[in-house]
């Protein structure tokens, strides 16, 4: 039978190691390839104006690299559950296929289309190529629990073996078959979307600093993986939150949105470790691979995973409501000048260093705000290229120290910790030129300058700078204490008590749920 | 039973005087005003299982009400007239913690100022175990302030005063603070555990618990009250003698108060926390003699002496220069090799050590002198520090299976000639006699 088959984007934004679209082309006469602009995703309050421009230009790349293979982009706007229905019935599509998403509204919205599709007869195909793994293999390795420490995922991923290799791109041999019907009024009806479709203030843009799409993150690939020796001995620790170009490879939202293959990054670097001595994961090339497969499994299997309330593993904590001090941090005005410089260069850029986001994380949570992490990572999910749901949800449990790692005490210091790899604060001088006069011993702590050199360097504090939303010695030394009574209550909590909320019980797969997994197409 | 809070805006616990209920009472209200009748057709009529509910006793109706959160017990109190009388039972108002917030700065989890005044008319004298949350507003504490003084039928025995986000007690008006606190100590007569860190407290209002509360006090908890003397807590620590746990900070230590918590009649102390802080760069801290230490440890064999260092570098010239019983030591900012090193050779009480920065020298010496001398300990953390491997392993090794927490970050673990970072973790994990890992963070 020959098939009439949508591919539908939507993270996976590229050709290369693309098995779904792959299976789209078997036995296809007519090829829809679609991407839907869904409200509940891309609007202006999820999305900020980098993410959205990145987007945009990955979408553009797509529809580039299709043309090639005489194909077209579609890009639909509305929500699936209503486009879908109406493409099914206009173009007589009798397949969809897709790339694997493991995120709650991915799986709820896909199991919604795959209804209606059965509904109009199409037959719904999905591969898992945004993962290493397969992230419910992976959990059923782990007795049906996602494993909560970096190593216990280490050793379920050495029994699993290597990743699967990477597919190559379709060629022109693969689409001989395949038509793209293209009408005349195709960029009309189908249009690529534009900056300002989403309403943000377009004028607020900086130059770009990572463009999107699947060539750019190619290109990115073959540079690093050039620089064999860096490659080799690359420890992310190491590099610096603060130098003044990344001092790691940023391949990271190119990896988030699919433009680049995890499998393809790993199997690269494979080849570039053969035989010759490298850094170990976790803080190696392959680690950051694996730490985004230990919190994309975590995602999975773990209840509530963005919200601290009805999550297992997460402590609870009497964070604090302050929307004073949520937007002095947001808004990069806390009066500490590391602190605002990575989230002035987070908003201007889309992108800061891991240990940058660490220092930020530990200041808005634990380490002196006291604020939810669930406010963080809407922020983070606006503004960073790579935000990605499980890494973000992940990650800011991790460094407000509420699941996965509870060394409270490992308090990042927002004027020490930025000294250590920059001691002129270059990086402060960057992106807060205001601060740019005030000599090295004060860029750090500028309420401690004597006036005269405040007026000298035309930034006085409390007029022209704030004053330090906090003093980290005595909040901080406060919330040890906060962190302290929160993790004994979880030991109490555990004992039971009348008014004790039910506790999500994680209980075993049946035979069933594992006969029903297998069962799934692959 | 715990203490119950009030989720979310709306509490409408007014009872049947209530004018602006919400919705959902409405409804339930009708409801119920429809199964009544139903009810008495029925009891009438034959048994039927409507019924039943009337014939629950009050001892059980106030068992389920206890299960249930603050809000949900006020809506079941608008149900029928023996629900809001089991609503207003005493024992449901034993414990409760006021919430108090400013719009400005939390918007969300505030106890009602209508449920406040219901409290203080109707149930004062049914609080025994009570506490404020307040907010970094002063607005919150003097509204805390407020409600204290209000309280003249309470027989409370706990009394708790926290401060979550800034000391906001200590901008009360003084005066206000102490009057309303005298108001307790007075009217309760039997409190037998306070916590007041971070308030204006000071020695002639301690002077007034102690007159007071001499016979029931058994906890108290002061860090952080800038306004008591030495003085004032000696006369606590003289006339109350069932007291087992004090935290104070250390400029309010002194030899006398220490003989005082040791003399015949003090029962045993259980707990005593102190934190060391410095202010600024610099402080001069007095010592303690050994002679004072030595006393507490004959009264109290067992007691835990919790110490928090939050001093800058060089101050610590007065500490660990002789033997000092401290069970739990925590250096919330850097310390010193040297120190360290002082640590191990007299503290051979040591539990449980905690070193937040310590800067780029190796503490091999330091930890394998610990790990000799301080045969007790059970528990280490480090942060910010340096350790080669061997050394570590060593620590581990002569420590044992006694260490049942070992948190390590992964980058304080420095790799030498004998052990990688790898091999690290399975050396460590054999002499503890479990799976170790270091510490690690993730890479975002």
């Amino acid at each position: 039978m020959v098939h009439t088959c949508v591919h539908w984007f939507r993270k996976g934004l590229r050709l290369h190691d693309n098995p779904a679209l792959m299976a789209a082309l078997r036995d296809c006469q007519e090829l829809y390839p679609v991407f839907i602009l869904d409200p509940h995703l891309h609007n202006d309050t999820c999305v900020g104006i980098n993410r959205w421009r990145f987007l945009v230009g990955a979408l553009r790349d797509l529809d580039c690299s299709l043309r090639k293979l005489n194909s077209r982009l579609f890009v639909v706007r509305g929500k699936p559950e209503e486009v879908f229905p109406e493409l099914f019935d206009k173009w007589k599509v009798t397949k969809l296929t897709y790339e694997y998403d493991t995120e709650p509204y991915s799986l709820s919205r896909d199991q919604t289309v795959t209804t209606l599709a059965k509904e109009h007869r199409v037959e719904v195909l999905y591969k898992i190529s945004h993962t290493l793994y397969d992230i419910d293999r992976m959990i059923e390795e782990n007795n049906g629990k996602a494993p909560l420490t970096y190593n216990r995922m280490r050793a379920i991923v050495k029994t699993l073996g290597p990743p699967k290799k990477p597919i190559p791109a379709p060629t022109m041999e693969d689409m001989k078959d395949v038509k793209t019907p293209c009408s005349e009024n195709h960029e009309q009806k189908y249009e690529m979307p534009t900056l300002g479709e989403l309403g943000h203030d377009t004028a607020a843009l900086g130059e770009e600093q990572f463009p999107g799409g699947e060539q750019e993150s190619l290109r990115r690939l073959d540079e690093h993986m050039k620089r064999t020796g860096w490659v080799c001995g690359f420890e992310k620790p190491q590099t610096s939150p603060n130098s003044l170009s990344p001092s790691t490879t940023v391949l990271s939202p190119y990896v988030t949105f699919g433009c680049l293959s995890a499998r393809t990054f790993w199997w690269r670097l494979a080849e570039v470790y053969q035989g010759k001595k490298h850094s170990d994961p976790p803080v190696s090339l392959h680690g950051q691979l694996l730490w985004r497969e230990f919190f994309y499994t975590a995602s999975v299997g773990i209840p509530n995973f963005n919200k601290m309330e009805g999550n297992p593993v997460c402590t609870q904590v009497d964070w604090d409501t302050n929307p004073e001090y949520l937007a002095a941090w947001r808004e990069a005005r806390t009066g500490f000048p590391f602190i605002d410089a990575i989230m002035t260069q987070l908003r201007q850029e889309g992108w800061i260093h891991h240990l940058a986001r660490h220092a930020v994380a530990c200041f808005l949570t634990r380490g002196d705000l006291w604020i939810s992490w669930e406010e963080g990572q809407k922020v983070f999910e606006e503004l960073l290229l790579d935000g990605d749901w499980a890494l973000n949800a992940g990650n800011w449990q991790w460094l407000s120290a509420s699941a996965f790692f509870h060394q409270f005490f490992r308090v990042y210091s927002p004027v020490a910790f930025g000294k250590k790899t920059d001691k002129n604060g270059d990086y402060i001088k960057k992106y807060l030129p205001l601060l740019k006069k005030l000599p090295a011993e004060y860029i750090y702590e500028p309420w401690k300058a004597p006036r005269s050199v405040q007026q000298a360097a035309g930034c006085i504090v409390g007029k022209d700078y704030p004053h330090p939303i906090a003093q980290h010695e005595v909040i901080s030394k406060k919330n040890i204490q906060r962190m302290k009574l929160a993790y004994a209550k979880k030991s109490t909590d555990a004992a039971g008590s009348p008014s004790k909320k039910k506790s999500v019980k994680r209980s075993a797969p049946s035979v069933v749920d594992m006969l029903r997994k297998k069962d799934r197409g692959k | 039973m715990k203490m119950k809070r009030i989720k979310g805006g709306e509490e409408d616990g007014n009872g049947s005087s209530s004018e602006s209920s919400p919705e959902a009472c409405k409804k339930v209200r009708t409801q119920t005003s429809e199964e009544s009748e139903e009810e008495e057709e029925e009891e009438e009529a034959s048994e039927t299982p409507e019924s039943d509910w009337v014939r629950l006793p009050q001892e059980l109706l106030l068992h389920v009400f206890q299960y249930l959160p603050l809000l949900d017990r006020a809506y079941a109190s608008q149900v029928c007239r023996r629900w809001n009388q089991a609503f207003h039972m005493p024992e449901l108002w034993r414990y409760f913690e006021f919430e108090l917030n400013q719009p400005a700065s939390s918007y969300l989890k505030a106890t009602h100022p209508d449920l406040i005044k219901q409290i203080i008319t109707r149930h004062s004298n049914h609080l025994q175990y009570v506490s404020f949350k307040v907010d970094s507003s002063t607005e919150s504490a003097e509204a805390a302030c407020n409600i204290l003084s209000q309280l003249v039928n309470c027989s409370l025995k706990t009394l708790g005063l926290i401060s979550t986000a800034r000391p906001s007690f200590m901008e009360v008006p003084k005066s206000h603070f102490i009057s309303a606190l005298t108001v307790v100590f007075v009217n309760s007569k039997s409190l037998s555990s306070l916590k007041i860190d971070d308030t204006p407290v000071d020695d002639p209002s301690l002077k007034v618990l102690v007159a007071n509360n001499r016979d029931t006090l058994k906890l108290l908890k002061m860090s952080s009250c800038p306004h008591v003397s030495p003085a004032g807590i000696l006369c606590v620590a003289d006339q109350c003698y069932g007291l087992r746990e004090l935290a104070l900070n250390y400029h309010l230590l002194s030899d006398e108060l220490l003989l005082a918590l040791s003399s015949e009649k003090h029962v045993h102390l259980e707990h005593l926390r102190i934190d060391v802080v410095s202010e600024n760069p610099g402080q001069h801290f007095h010592t303690i003699k050994k002679t004072s230490w030595d006393a507490m440890v004959r009264h109290s064999p067992k007691f835990n002496l919790v110490m928090y260092f939050f001093l800058y570098e060089d101050e610590f010239g007065p500490f660990f220069n002789e033997e000092v019983p401290v069970t739990h030591l925590y250096f919330g900012r850097s310390v010193s090799k040297e120190v360290l090193g002082r640590v191990g050779l007299h503290c051979p009480r040591l539990v449980e050590l905690v070193v937040c920065a310590n800067g780029l020298r190796p503490l091999d010496e330091e930890l394998i002198r610990i790990a000799k001398r301080c045969t007790q300990l059970s528990a280490i953390g480090l942060g910010e520090c340096e350790v080669s491997c061997s050394a570590f392993v060593e620590f581990v090794k002569l420590c044992g299976r006694r260490l049942s927490q070992l948190s390590i970050m992964e980058e304080v673990l420095i790799p030498d000639h004998k052990y990688s970072l790898d091999e690290i973790h399975w050396e460590v994990s054999k002499h503890l006699g479990r799976v170790w890992f270091p510490d690690m963070m993730p890479t975002w």
